[in-house]
């Protein structure tokens, strides 16, 4: 393992070549020429002048609270369908052999062409982006449970039967624990999935939100705009992950990864 | 034999897919006796352990609890498993009480009762650890004290010390034949290590290999107790006992061997 401040320094480094790569080709001419137009690329500087002047406002608190609001409402409510769904699929074998193909086919199906009849019937506020994110979360998340549900290990079972555990104590002390393991170690993904939901909603029709924000800009050919609204939406992810990070370790102590990465 | 705690009565026992693992078993432990039962890997040894158990139901024949035929689950069996059984998720103190909670015990009472257990079986202060943060022997430490918290009547064990280290095994083994001792159950101690065998065991019974395993001897073991599991081994008496049953053992043995070959 490399030291943790070698990593963040090697980190940093590459930002600072990338972005010095980036000013470079936009602001100092070689040969007299822009190797990187500003039209098309804008410039470091001015992108960061553009996201201060933002921040010094108070409407793009009211954007990055949308779209936290439809990544949230996405998330919980994706993952509260795929957990029951999951648990009945799973324990009911009919059900699971009847369904497959629909919910194959239904996985299979690229979920932004859902997106212009979602805002038909829920309009252009923030629940058609919550549906649209609910039909990405929800299928990780039952595929995560049913699975967790079926792999119980057979021995660990057979011995909960033993200590005298009925039904419902099995549900609670052994099904649920390991459909919910399965269903965190997905945390990361799902959430991920509920934001590209909220964001591509919000991209293809909405008044707010940072996805609204990228294509507003866009429609003007703002290219600063446009990276100033990627960039803030780039540090949304990362906080939103080091957050879910943080859950996770708290959720699967249990777990012998999860100690080891203390 | 009505008064035995497991008899099983000429049980045969076949797998869905139609291999048949064991043939016409007799076998009757009687209350408060240690039996071992030994025999080659894969003979059948779980299959005849899973049916005392009630785990699965014979083809033929009947498994008769205190005299009562056995149907679903034995309620008065604890059954110690060969491979982890422990919940991954619940810590040592929570393993051990599931049963009692289970059982409608309130949760306080029940972790109060598990760190008794705990101290029972050694590990006093390992209560908060997670199974994956213990050793294999602490882990069948856990798994002992799991099963025993509920005082079942039956006590099945499946080679609960197989993939143990030999100097932990001995160790466990006293473990075992002090808690044991304290108040004589019906025990099957299944095991392919028949100086385990004899050094812990009233009677040590030797099954033939698969398939259509039988039982092909039943030897009374008339060492003292208490005994040590450590020094037994050291008495001539043992090593007689050792002598007999292991040649009838060697022929099935190599059998097994020879068939796998
Ligand atoms: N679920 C199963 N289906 C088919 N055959 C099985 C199954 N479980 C065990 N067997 C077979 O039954 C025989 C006895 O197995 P087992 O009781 O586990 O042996 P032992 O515990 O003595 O090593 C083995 O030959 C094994 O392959
Ligand atoms: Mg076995």
């Amino acid at each position: 393992m490399i030291a943790r401040p070698t990593l963040l320094s090697l980190q940093i480094l590459v930002a600072v070549v990338l972005i010095g790569i980036w000013y470079i080709g936009s602001s100092v001419p070689i040969f007299g020429t822009y190797f990187l137009p500003k039209f098309f690329f804008s410039t470091p500087q001015d992108v960061f002048w553009r996201i201060v002047k933002m921040f010094s406002g108070t409407t793009i608190w009211k954007h990055i609270g949308i779209t936290l609001t439809e990544t949230m409402l996405a998330f919980v409510i994706g993952s509260v369908g795929g957990v029951v769904f999951g648990f009945w699929f799973a324990r009911k074998p009919l059900v699971a052999a009847v369904f497959d193909p629909y919910i194959k086919m239904a996985n299979a199906l690229p979920r932004v062409v859902l997106a212009p009849i979602f805002m038909l019937w829920l309009g252009l506020g923030i629940w058609s982006k919550v549906a649209l994110g609910v039909t990405l979360v929800f299928f990780i998340v039952f595929f995560n449970v049913y699975q967790g549900v079926k792999e119980v290990s057979p021995v660990v079972l057979a011995n909960a039967r033993m200590l005298g555990l009925n039904e419902r104590q099995l549900f609670r002390h052994v099904y649920w624990p390991s459909a919910l393991s399965w269903m965190f170690s997905s945390l990361h993904t799902s959430v991920g999935f509920a934001l590209v939901g909220a964001v591509v909603g919000e991209y293809l029709g909405a008044a707010a939100g940072l996805g609204y924000l990228i294509h507003e800009a866009e429609g003007v050919f703002d290219v600063t705009g446009v990276f100033a609204g990627m960039s803030i939406l780039a540090a949304f992810v990362l906080i939103v992950d080091a957050v879910v990070t943080q859950i996770e370790k708290a959720l699967l102590v249990w777990r012998p990864e999860a100690t080891q990465k203390n | 034999m009505a008064a035995g705690a497991v008899s099983l009565d000429r049980v045969t026992i076949a797998y869905p897919n139609g291999y048949e693992a064991v043939t016409a078993a007799d076998l009757a432990v009687g209350e408060g006796e240690f039996v071992s039962l030994v025999g080659p890997t894969g003979c059948g040894k779980s299959t005849l352990l899973n049916a005392a158990a009630g785990l699965i139901a014979p083809a033929a024949g009947e498994v008769r609890i205190f005299g009562a035929p056995l149907q679903g689950l034995n309620r008065q069996a604890g059954y110690l498993f060969q491979q982890d059984a422990l919940m991954p998720w619940k810590n040592a103190a929570d393993n051990v009480a599931i049963g009692l909670e289970a059982a409608g015990v309130p949760r306080k009472d029940a972790l109060d009762r598990a760190h008794v257990w705990l101290t029972r079986v050694g590990l006093k202060n390992f209560g908060d650890r997670y199974p994956h943060q213990l050793s294999g022997g602490q882990k069948k430490r856990v798994a002992m004290a799991q099963m025993l918290i509920r005082d079942p009547k039956i006590l099945l064990m499946d080679e609960p010390f197989g993939p143990l280290d030999a100097q932990t095994r001995q160790i466990m083994g006293n473990l075992l034949l002090d808690l044991w001792a304290a108040d004589r159950k019906a025990l099957i101690f299944v095991t392919h290590d028949l100086e385990e065998a004899i050094a812990l065991s009233d009677r040590v019974i030797i099954m033939s290999s698969g398939p259509k395993a039988r039982i092909i001897g039943d030897h009374r073991i008339d060492l003292p107790r208490p005994r040590n599991a450590l020094d037994i081994r050291l008495d001539p008496r043992f090593h007689e006992i050792q002598q007999s049953i292991w040649a009838q053992l060697r022929a099935e043995v190599i059998k097994a061997y020879g068939d796998a070959a």
